[in-house]
């Protein structure tokens, strides 16, 4: 019961601030929105049992990434808006069809399949950062110095990228 | 009773607001801030499923889901600072260099 209204308070939050971080007409505010929505998002992580993912939620995306866009925010010039320029070629209602679309496309999948995947193998313990590191360090280990190696990667394109000149 | 269900019923609408937001608005970084909230849905996806089948892999992926985040992130948001610094724009309607 507290499950279920935990559960339908947070996706109504959720979908709430999404729907606030594609209306607002503020760039500033479209990114507090984000922030919003990203600890409502964490929220929801702790109540299916992965209170790791719900900190790294918080600390990469809340802390981390949203940073990022307020400093991009503040370094552009926003003060002509981006929607001021229309462009006559474009078909933003044709966006919203494919958007439909989209939406359509999800909902016939659950309507044709409810896919019940196979039973659970092993137990995912409540203490489960254990289970999640061993995983990272022993079957993923490839995988895992990939994404470091990528991670070095986009931060020296970033610095490229972002400098007057070399 | 809550399903996993339920969950993928979140996690898709929330990958269309995140669609919505990437084929309406014509402000690059609220087009970048909606691909994020497609990545999210993708990760409550996983974690859902983690839950379900009781195995930690799937956090495992949503540990990298998140690193490609923020590897997109921060190489976006230089394109985005090097575009603006080239016209003046953030517009992506006036990015039309390789247009056809």
């Amino acid at each position: 019961m507290v499950e279920a209204a935990a559960f339908y308070i947070l996706a109504a939050l959720i979908l709430g601030f999404g729907a606030l971080v594609i209306t607002a007409r503020s760039t500033v505010h479209s990114v507090l929105f984000l922030v919003a929505d990203f600890l409502c998002v964490a929220a929801l992580y702790v109540t299916l049992q992965a209170e790791f993912l719900a900190v790294i939620q918080v600390m990469v995306y809340a802390g981390g990434i949203v940073v990022l866009y307020l400093f991009v925010v503040m370094l552009v010039n926003l003060k002509r808006p981006p929607e001021a320029h229309s462009d006559p070629r474009r078909l933003g209602r044709l966006g919203v069809v494919m958007a439909a679309a989209v939406l359509a496309e999800l909902v016939a999948i659950f309507a044709v399949g409810w896919a019940k995947p196979a039973g659970g193998e092993g137990a995912l313990s409540p203490k489960n950062v254990e289970q999640i590191g061993r995983a990272l360090y022993t079957d993923y280990l490839i995988p895992f110095e990939l994404a470091s190696i990528l991670l070095l990667v986009a931060m020296i394109g970033a610095i490229i990228l972002a400098k007057r000149e070399l | 009773m809550i399903t996993t269900t339920h969950y993928m019923m979140l996690s898709a609408a929330l990958f269309t607001l995140g669609v919505v937001g990437v084929l309406t608005r014509r402000n690059i970084i609220i087009v970048f801030m909606s691909i994020e909230l497609m990545l999210n849905a993708v990760n409550i996806n996983l974690i859902a499923f983690s839950y379900y089948l009781q195995s930690a892999i799937g956090q495992v992926f949503a540990v990298f889901i998140i690193v490609v985040a923020a590897a997109e992130a921060a190489v976006g948001l230089g394109i985005i600072l090097s575009f603006y610094r080239n016209k003046e724009t953030v517009n992506i309607d006036e990015m039309s260099l390789l247009r056809w």
